[in-house]
């Protein structure tokens, strides 16, 4: 019953009004305008009426089959994702495992989480510079420790080196995600249902059959969405390898996010392409998204209307089934 | 039996010396680097080149007087990044709140839609429209301004995702009825009873919402092109140049200062922290 016929629902769009303006005005308008930036010549410092290429298509055919470096930048980002992130999951479960494990009784988590953790807090761009002075050549901290262990005579040139300069970067990203992932996935584990446990420990079932059969399957929703968030953060890595090598030696650490910066704001003012490269980053990430949508959609209003399709499908072949 | 008893202990006594080693290793693999830095940033560069030590020396004072004598201006920096993170952290919780509380409590039709569409471009990465609002800013003659790095912090997807699930899960509406029968407005009613008992979402939004704004370094490094104007990202990216290449004492000094107030807030608040990332990663 509404009191005195008072309608309320009207403060559902002006309380989502402030929300909705901004969205428009910073985040949708700049989109399109990408978009339609992606095909024109809209190139140089000062700026130009927008002009339609004749073949609009032809900034992402340059950049998807005539540039190298484009390329080579996405596939560089997609090399320094898997590099980062298998380890990442894998140490977080293997952590997890140990964390959560009632027999084990692991003292001293707390702090253990809170340095775990730590990395990840720290600026990113504070952490590439770090990581680029203590491998310095011929006389850093890394170099100093190498040789003081004697694995080596001579000083080592990491960053010259496409592999190791390659592995550092994932080995930076790996080190400041992986404490994020192993708190995620704890949380995960302490939503499952303990009388799962008690009646796995009861049948006999050892720690391995646990963490498989029970631990594994319980967290399938929450390790899918620390994968897609992994990959679309991974997608738009920037700052570390940007400031860590600026993306060489030999463009080996060139990312799509670096490649996007340094077509448009390092001087060449090539925005078409640089429009261009972003739409094709904006694609891959709205097909990620979009697997995100579907894990997170409502479930029980899937089921159902599952259940009503299976209901009528099954009416049906019964009714064909009278029919013959 | 007995023996099968007794193997048992020995292996659990096992694998929890090794866990205890492998989480001891971690996290001094944690700190070593960041200790590596505020060690040498105490000692001169002829030092640091002479070898790796995890005692400080006595060469806090010129290392700082190197890093200032060229144009590294780390209040000036912190300064920027506070005004820009504080206000957009500022805007995010409230706007974010205030869009949460709608979409909660009112029964509108676009409320579904709403909650489908938040779902949908909660992961749209700034950088893919970049392009498109580094020309648009241009052309308002917003570049070097901090309104564009504070302005669209308004609309937060994700945090009004997290404050919906918060207020579901503790909002009952019998609060606001109680309310609207004392005669307050809307208005009021979120602002003066709702918001303080969401206090802890926010909070909790609040220092990541902070902590992210501080270590943006895209969208500035676009914005930004007049040194006054810089952030700490910014700031510490300049370390990287040629002006310091061989003055490794004010290089490490330098990333000790812009690494120094997350450290403080990170151990004041780690207890925090760390629930919410704990909370953020129950999306159920």
């Amino acid at each position: 019953m509404r009191r005195k016929g008072v309608n309320y629902s009207k403060f559902g769009y002006i309380f989502t009004f402030p929300f909705v303006l901004a969205f428009l005005i910073f985040s949708l308008y700049p989109i399109l305008y990408t978009a339609v930036i992606g095909f024109t010549d809209m190139q140089g410092l000062i700026p130009k009426p927008i002009h339609i290429l004749d073949d609009p298509f032809g900034n992402f055919k340059d950049l998807l089959f005539d540039n190298a470096s484009f390329r080579k930048s996405l596939l560089n980002t997609g090399l320094l994702w898997i590099l980062n992130f298998v380890p990442q999951i894998v140490l977080a479960l293997l952590l997890t495992a140990w964390f959560t494990t009632k027999r084990l009784n692991i003292k001293g988590q707390g702090i253990f989480k809170v340095l775990l953790y730590m990395p990840n807090i720290i600026t990113a761009s504070t952490i590439a510079i770090l990581f680029s002075t203590l491998f310095a050549y011929p006389m850093g901290p890394i170099n100093s420790l190498v040789q003081a262990l004697g694995w080596s005579d001579a000083p080592i040139f990491f960053l010259q080196d496409k592999t190791t300069a390659r592995g550092i970067v994932a080995f930076i990203q790996f080190w400041m995600w992986y404490g994020n992932t192993m708190i995620i996935l704890i949380a995960g584990v302490m939503g499952i249902n303990p009388a799962l446990f008690e009646s796995a420990s009861i049948d006999g079932a050892n720690g391995f059959q646990t963490f498989f059969r029970i631990t594994l399957p319980s967290l399938r929703t929450i390790l899918l969405f620390t994968l897609i968030t992994s990959m679309i953060g991974g997608l738009t890595m920037f700052d570390i390898p940007q400031l860590f090598l600026m993306g060489g030696p030999d463009d080996s650490t060139l990312t799509t996010s670096m490649f996007i910066y340094g077509q448009a704001f390092k001087g060449s003012y090539l925005y078409n392409r640089a429009a261009a490269a972003s739409m094709i980053m904006f694609v891959i990430a709205g097909i990620l998204s979009g697997l995100v949508f579907y894990l997170m959609r409502d479930r029980d209003a899937a089921r159902i209307k599952k259940a009503e399709k299976k209901y009528k499908k099954s009416l049906k072949t019964a009714a064909v089934e009278r029919e013959v | 039996m007995e023996k099968n008893q007794k193997s048992g202990a020995i292996n659990l006594k096992i694998s929890r010396t090794v866990i205890y080693i492998v989480c001891i290793l971690l996290a001094l693999l944690s700190i070593l680097p960041f200790w590596v830095m505020f060690v040498n940033a105490t000692r001169s560069t002829a030092e640091i080149q002479s070898g790796l030590s995890l005692l400080p020396s006595g060469h806090f004072m010129s290392n700082l007087r190197v890093l200032l004598d060229k144009s590294f201006d780390p209040i000036q920096g912190f300064l920027n990044s506070f005004i820009i993170s504080a206000s957009a952290t500022i805007l995010t919780v409230y706007f974010s709140s205030l869009a949460a509380y709608g979409l909660v409590t009112y029964d509108w039709k676009l409320r579904k839609p709403f909650f489908t569409f938040i779902l949908c471009v909660m992961m749209i990465p700034s950088q893919a429209s970049a392009i498109g609002f580094y020309q648009f800013m241009y052309k308002l003659h917003w570049t070097n301004s901090f309104l564009p790095l504070i302005l669209p912090a308004i609309a937060a997807p994700a945090v009004v995702f997290f404050m919906r699930q918060y207020l579901l899960a503790t909002l009952s509406i019998e609060i606001v009825e109680a309310a609207r029968v004392d005669g307050s407005g809307e208005f009021k009613t979120f602002n003066r009873i709702i918001l303080p008992l969401m206090m802890p979402a926010v909070a909790t939004q609040a220092i990541f919402a902070f902590v992210a704004n501080w270590n943006n370094l895209f969208m500035p490094l676009i914005l930004l092109t007049q040194k006054e104007k810089y952030t700490m990202p910014i700031m510490v990216s300049l370390l990287r140049g040629d002006i310091y290449k061989t003055e490794f004492g004010s290089i490490y000094m330098g990333l000790a200062l812009t690494a120094l107030p997350l450290f403080v807030v990170y151990f004041l608040l780690s207890r925090y922290i760390i629930a919410g990332v704990a909370l953020g990663g129950v999306k159920e």
